[in-house]
């Protein structure tokens, strides 16, 4: 059951520097990274405007606003799980993940058709991040099945800093729109909807076109069954590896909260907030793929582990009684790196783990526990910090990182690693 | 080969298709701003029978309007001033607007002629608009919220201005409250919907913690704030000084809209408004028996509407095609 790793013969995952990197991760891994790209830039620019449309267009109320983005979580985990199960049953990973991108692109259509009624504009929102939810463990276990096992981490890596690149450019192409219109009419968010989509189609139809399912390298054709999907969890490996995920979920009090704390401790204009995310994005933009590529070499655990040192650094950080920007810059650096460590090593660590034929299953299954662990640790570090105070939250996140990282390196240890040498 | 040509042929001549539309929305859109044709007259903001608005019609959109109180649907003077949410009392006018940036909200506080008297940068998304009767403070909200990555958490805040004394209140959230008679120590509050009392010296607002949307009145000399009750959204202090215009969420949650709702504040009598439909604005009395309050009519367009404070009577459109009401004429009835 150990590594059903897929071995292709292109032994170079050795080689380094840019070109190197791109004959090493692929031309599937670049065409799923252009996507994702794509697909964010799309996504994020939206996103950038959505209060702006709701508040200033639509004269809607922060709270109505607030139920808007409210609307999510369960039934997006649910679907998760669904979508990964029928991507590996019917063998068709690239078709679940393009119905996923296929929603999202046609979501911001759905804006522009919806008008100002609340109840339409909730069900937009719904399926937007339905389609989410639908494709990101199937383009996972798409990368994972486009590259040798050795490269996996920089593969992850470099789809992940693509991914970030399109969230940086969103939110600027989103200022262009808005400034080539000349207003802030419902007409000039119509154009932004629409432009938006048209960025989205344009990464579904790359998709389509360039991305490749390698179904002729999967195994042969017995089919998945529930069962087997089941038994997944039953799998030593597979309960430690969700394990894993879960306590980092737990250990992630949520950006959020990291952005709040920055700015009252730092009094800083508020004006900042977006730009932190922004930082935080640099950073991970900047060292996913390097980070990556260091898993690669020198352990996926190692750096996995490495990383909530630098989770921990945030934290410590933020209950410091140390003043000054050279703080706020120590954290967003911290935290980027805390991503560009754990979210593409995570998985890159998760899939030789997971059989190839339940792969996209056993991915999503990693994906949905972090993701519930870190709904379950961002609603009390919530309550926390209401109760608590800030320094006392903030301690305590601390010491759940640690306890985190001390259980993460036990669960994880004395697992043979699939280190490249 | 070929059919890798094909496919890489197939693929530019979509996304050019793509970028067509994309560039043809934009290039449309250009065309729908409000003409700078739209006639422009002379408004004046000194108390008097007149209320002024935020037009949303598609000649005028974003500019401030003026109508007569007895003919409110009627002629309506359309200034050259943009903004976002308007509001105005004795003499005094409040402008939310997004600057030319696109990137940042700033507010400008107006004299009777329109003229801006102060500009403030605002840090957040601009929603709620207010002027004390004296026409001395003015109050606004702003929403605050991340990115995608921040987790739909969001804040709201309001600040206040000394338009005398030019004092700045950027945020209410380090002012003490207290909640049941006791002090109340949270960092999650947040504040919207500020409405003058006549003296200048206290307000009332929506304060929301853990779950509870208060009505707290303030005190501006001893920043003490105290929540009276719950479930109160957007006040808005008659003009008498006597009642209290709210929104209130039915059934205790916002998800299933909110009921416009009168309180009176000697009895604590809350009176459900005749007006049925879920009324997400601050209320504004245009005299002491009525408030108006803006309905929206699809993407863009909304009317003013007016009903009886009372809990009588039908809700009827006051100023078509437009929202953000002020009548100029209240403060005068009320210094009488």
């Amino acid at each position: 059951m150990y590594l059903s790793t897929i071995d292709r013969s292109r032994g170079d995952g050795t080689r380094r520097g840019p070109r190197a990197t791109a004959a090493t991760v692929g031309a599937n891994v670049l065409a799923l990274g252009t996507v994702s790209l794509l697909t964010d830039v799309s996504a994020e620019m939206v996103t950038a405007v959505l209060p702006l449309y709701f508040i200033l267009t639509l004269q809607l109320s922060p709270a109505a606003y607030g139920l808007m983005d409210g609307l999510y979580t369960g039934a997006t985990a649910l679907l998760r799980l669904v979508g990964g199960y029928v991507a590996d049953r019917f063998r068709r990973r690239k078709t679940v993940a393009a119905a996923g991108y296929g929603i999202s692109a046609l979501a911001k259509l759905g804006l522009v058709a919806a008008g100002s009624s609340l109840p339409a504009l909730g069900a937009v929102i719904v399926a937007d991040r339905a389609g989410k939810g639908l494709r990101s463990a199937p383009r996972d276990a798409l990368i994972t099945l486009s590259v040798p096992e050795p490269v996996l981490g920089q593969a992850f890596g470099v789809h992940r800093a693509m991914d970030s690149m399109g969230a940086f450019a969103g939110p600027l192409a989103a200022l262009g729109v808005l400034a080539a219109v000349g207003t802030t009419s419902p007409a000039a968010f119509s154009a932004l909807f629409v432009t938006s989509f048209c960025v989205a189609a344009a990464g579904l139809l790359t998709l389509a076109v360039c991305a490749r399912d390698r179904r002729d390298e999967q195994p042969a054709a017995i089919p998945v069954r529930l069962k087997a999907a089941l038994g997944l969890l039953h799998a030593a490996p597979v309960r430690r590896l969700l394990c894993a995920a879960g306590l980092l979920g737990l250990a992630t009090v949520g950006d959020g909260f990291v952005y709040l704390l920055l700015l009252r401790r730092e009094a800083v204009s508020t004006g900042w907030f977006p730009l932190m995310a922004v930082g935080t994005n640099l950073v991970y933009l900047l060292l996913a793929a390097p980070l990556g590529a260091l898993a690669d070499r020198h352990g996926r655990r190692t750096v996995l582990l490495a990383g909530y040192g630098a989770l921990i650094a945030v934290y410590l950080l933020l209950s410091s009684p140390l003043p000054g920007t050279a703080v706020v810059v120590a954290v967003l650096c911290c935290y980027g790196a805390f991503y560009a460590a754990t979210d593409g090593v995570l998985m890159a660590l998760a899939s030789p783990l997971l059989p190839a034929d339940l792969r996209t299953t056993g991915l999503a299954c990693v994906q949905t526990v972090q993701a519930l662990a870190y709904f379950v640790s961002s609603a009390a570090f919530g309550l926390a910090w209401t109760t608590w105070g800030t320094t006392a939250a903030t301690a305590a996140a601390a010491v759940t990182a640690v306890l985190a990282v001390t259980v993460t390196a036990a669960v994880l240890a004395g697992r043979p690693q699939q280190e490249a040498a | 080969m070929t059919s890798r040509t094909t496919r890489i042929t197939i693929q530019m001549a979509s996304v050019t298709a793509l970028a067509v539309v994309a560039v043809l929305a934009i290039v449309i859109a250009r065309g729908t701003g409000p003409s700078a044709q739209a006639a422009t007259g002379q408004i004046s903001l000194a108390p008097g029978p007149r209320l002024v608005a935020r037009s949303t019609a598609s000649d005028s959109t974003g500019r401030l309007v003026s109508v007569s109180a007895g003919d409110p649907a009627g002629k309506r003077t359309v200034s050259s001033l943009s903004c976002a949410r308007v509001y105005a009392a004795g003499g005094t006018g409040l402008c939310l607007r997004l600057d030319s940036g696109l990137t940042t909200y700033q507010l400008a506080v107006l004299d009777a002629h329109l003229e801006t008297v102060r500009e403030i940068p605002l840090v957040g998304v601009p929603n709620r608009a207010r002027v004390s009767p004296s026409g001395r403070m003015v109050a606004w909200t702003v929403f605050v919220t991340g990115d995608s990555y921040n987790g739909g958490r969001f804040s709201t805040r309001a600040g206040i201005l000394d338009t005398r004394t030019q004092e700045l209140i950027p945020t209410l959230e380090d002012w003490a409250v207290t909640v049941d008679g006791k002090p109340h120590q949270a960092r999650d509050l947040n504040f919207w919907g500020v409405t003058f009392t006549a003296d200048d010296r206290h307000f009332y607002a929506t304060m929301t913690t853990a779950g509870h949307r208060y009505l707290v009145l303030a005190d501006m000399t001893t920043h003490h704030l105290t929540a009276l009750m719950d479930n109160v959204e957007c006040p808005s202090l008659s003009p008498d000084g006597t009642r209290i215009a709210f929104k209130s969420a039915r059934g205790g949650d916002p998800a299933h809209g909110w009921r416009l709702s009168v309180l009176d504040l000697a009895t604590r009598h809350v009176t459900a408004l005749a007006e049925t439909r879920s009324v997400d604005d601050q209320a504004a009395w245009i005299d002491t028996r009525t408030v108006a309050y803006a309905v929206s009519r699809g993407r863009g367009h909304s009317d003013v509407w007016k009903v009886p404070a009372d809990g009588t009577g039908t809700p009827r459109i006051l100023i078509p095609d437009a929202e953000s009401p002020a009548a100029l004429g209240t403060t005068t009835q009320e210094a009488q």
